[in-house]
């Protein structure tokens, strides 16, 4: 039988991590995301393992390195300006090819902003916050169940891949309360087992293992980055995810992700019951960003209709995947401003 | 009769070894090595295998037999 | 160093097969984990030092299989070339919160950081205080040649009042570039951090001290006391601008009076 607990989506978060086997968080404080450092505090007590109140973010991200480098599961966590300060050590792990999951619970931006919940950091996550050329997974969660699931996924991924995979979320979802079916049972059967021959266990009955990304030697660099350009060719390819309804039926499809889509989805089931043909695409993965979807829709779909949290980051992609087939209009607000139904239901109406 | 023996190809020429060695048994070389350095050169003589030198080259190339 | 009688163990001695009569004496050799090829650095850098004697430490300690290091950024960056153990590269100045992160994960494992000056008591001064403080059971090797030799010499925290580098080119300036710092005498006050000794390579006599140092500190970690760390002062002729014998008495004339040989705090 599925239980149903009631949490916020921070602890969800960790849950999620918990049951993929993370055993390894350091973290530190910052809001809206205290809930999860807290949580995992907890649990890593209850379960054997390791938790550590970081000094600094960057501390954190380069524990959970070390953690990744000795074969672990390992997490960390923060809110916007923490994950400015964590982009070093994610070029690493990228660059290394260490598996990680790093949790951005958005906030207003930028610089100190506030702690109102925003979709600001969509350059950071999907571009490469951190130096040279890298990507990582990306997955927006829309409720607090996929605040969960999606981070039980991610482990899955980064070990897959053996690369950080990065959940974007924001203040909203990490602070609202929902409830969510717990299923460890299931969680269980479905988590995989990746081995690691390349983890460093001390070299007993074998060569030394080496973690490097420093490579002098001419055109090993290149070849490096060849290897890593080839895995992301890899991940674009398997590991797209979005949801889509009424796709065939509709004038104007809405692209939105993470809470702001849940708002955006009501807007358009508003104009749908007032007779007006509006969708909602939401992309799950942000990187790799499902272009193909945008490709095929703008063949029948009139007009694109982006909602972010922001000035306009993820409308770039999505014009991108549109790629002038079709209109692609706007609407946005920022640093912590939540967009509203009636809003979003205006601008639709002004659209149709 | 100890003695030592410096990989002379790999020698920085720091010469560390020769103020270390408390018999003077360490000389440069006359000849440039690869690198375009005169070498430590071992004499000969009565080398006690005290390991003076050895203990103290950064680049850990001498061996030292008794 | 070898005794007379012991069987000769280095790969060094395997690949050129020394003939019998020369193997039973051979008294002094590269040690096991060290790896037989030639390092990087400039004639007389202490880091070659310094690097050996970890690895006979690890011989004479027998734990290679179960050792992982941490190389810093700066001149000893790739170390894991010249060494025959798992080793992984860290950001610069996170070495300690990489090693804190294996350590916790494999607290089996005999973790060790390398580290310069300018990775260990500049950038990485919030990480080296705070991984003291939480009394990590690793061991960290510091290096302190008072200057930042991989980027061209230019001055570190350590850098000795009146010195000459690549950005103090008339000298250390106290009031414009701040004191040199002595990082080990501020880490003493951590009650997380049981042994720590200062020590130099300048001479046979020092480096034999240094062995016995590093020795002790990862006996400290082999016994579960928690943080150990050795400031080992090395020379950089390079970037001193002077001879390494120069260099070897600058040591032991000018930087050992500022910064005083000796065990610093012992559990």
């Amino acid at each position: 039988m599925k239980k149903k607990i009631l949490m916020c989506g921070n602890d969800a978060c960790g849950e999620g991590a918990v049951l993929a086997g993370c055993r390894f968080y350091a973290g530190y404080p910052i809001t809206p995301q205290n809930e999860l450092t807290s949580y995992m505090s907890k649990r890593m007590n209850q379960t054997g393992g390791v938790f550590i109140q970081s000094e600094s973010e960057l501390a954190a991200i380069n524990m959970v390195f070390g953690a990744s480098v000795a074969g672990a599961r390992a997490m960390t966590s923060s809110s916007s300006p923490g994950i400015s300060l964590k982009q070093e050590g994610i070029s690493y792990l990228a660059a290394c090819e260490l598996p990680a999951v790093i949790v951005n619970v958005q906030r207003g931006g930028p610089g100190l902003g506030n702690i109102a919940p925003a979709q600001g950091d969509y350059f950071q996550a999907t571009k490469g916050g951190g130096h040279g050329d890298y990507n990582m997974i990306v997955l927006a969660p829309a409720s607090v169940e996929e605040m969960m699931t999606l981070t039980y996924e991610a482990f899955d991924l980064a070990d897959k891949y053996r690369n950080p995979v990065m959940i974007l979320a924001d203040g909203l979802l990490g602070q609202m309360m929902e409830p969510v079916s717990v299923r460890s049972s299931e969680f269980g059967v479905r988590s995989k087992k990746y081995e690691k021959p390349w983890a460093l266990t001390g070299c007993r009955g074998r060569k030394p293992n080496i973690i490097r990304s420093l490579l002098l030697a001419e055109g090993a660099l290149e070849e490096h980055n060849k290897k890593l350009q080839e895995k992301f060719g890899r991940m674009r390819k398997a590991e797209v995810r979005y949801e889509v309804s009424n796709e065939k039926d509709s004038d104007i499809m809405l692209v939105a992700y993470g809470s702001c889509a849940r708002i955006a989805r009501a807007a358009a089931e508003k104009a749908r019951s007032k007779g007006i043909k509006a969708a909602l695409l939401r992309p799950i993965s942000l990187w790799p960003f499902p272009s193909d979807i945008l490709g095929e829709l703008s063949g029948q779909v009139k007009n694109f209709l982006v909602v972010e949290m922001s000035a306009g980051q993820m409308v770039e992609d999505v014009r991108l995947g549109v790629e002038g087939r079709a209109k692609v209009d706007f609407y946005g607000r920022m640093g912590g401003g939540i967009p509203t139904g009636e809003e979003i239901l205006n601008k639709i109406e002004a659209l149709a | 009769m100890a003695k030592i023996k410096i990989d002379e190809i790999r020698c920085k020429g720091c010469y560390l070894c020769i103020t270390s060695c408390p018999q003077g048994l360490i000389k440069v070389s006359d000849r440039l090595n690869i690198k375009g350095t005169k070498p430590a050169r071992f004499k000969g003589g009565k080398c006690t295998g005290c390991s003076m030198c050895a203990i103290i080259c950064p680049d850990c190339i001498i061996q030292v037999y008794r | 160093m070898r005794k007379s009688n012991q069987k000769p163990v280095t790969r060094n001695q395997k690949k050129k097969k020394i003939n019998k009569s020369q193997v039973e004496n051979l008294i002094f050799s590269r040690p096991r984990s060290m790896r037989d090829v030639e390092m990087h650095y400039c004639a007389g850098c202490g880091h070659g030092l310094v690097h050996r004697l970890i690895c006979e430490t690890i011989d004479e300690l027998g734990i290679r299989e179960r050792t992982i290091g941490v190389a810093p950024v700066g001149c000893a960056v790739i170390a894991y070339d010249y060494w025959d153990f798992d080793v992984t590269e860290a950001a610069h100045g996170r070495t300690p919160a990489v090693a804190t992160g294996i350590k916790r994960v494999r607290p089996e494992s005999i973790v060790f950081s390398y580290q310069g000056d300018g990775d260990l008591a500049a950038i990485g001064t919030a990480e080296i205080i705070h991984t003291a403080n939480r009394g990590e059971n690793i061991t960290v090797i510091f290096v302190n040649n008072g200057v930042y030799g991989m980027t061209g010499g230019q001055m570190a925290p350590t850098t000795l009042a009146g010195q000459v580098t690549d950005t103090t080119v008339e000298g250390r300036n106290l009031k414009r570039d701040g004191y040199p710092l002595k990082i080990l005498e501020m880490m003493a006050v951590l009650p997380g951090a049981k042994y720590l000794e200062r020590t130099s390579v300048h001479s046979p006599q020092e480096v034999l001290r240094t062995k016995r140092a590093i020795k002790k500190a990862f006996q400290t970690q082999i016994d579960n006391r928690g943080f150990s760390m050795v400031e080992v002062l090395a020379m950089c002729p390079t970037y001193w601008g002077m001879s390494p014998i120069k260099s070897a008495d600058r040591i032991k004339n000018e930087v050992s009076t500022f910064y005083p040989i000796g065990v610093v705090k012992s559990y």
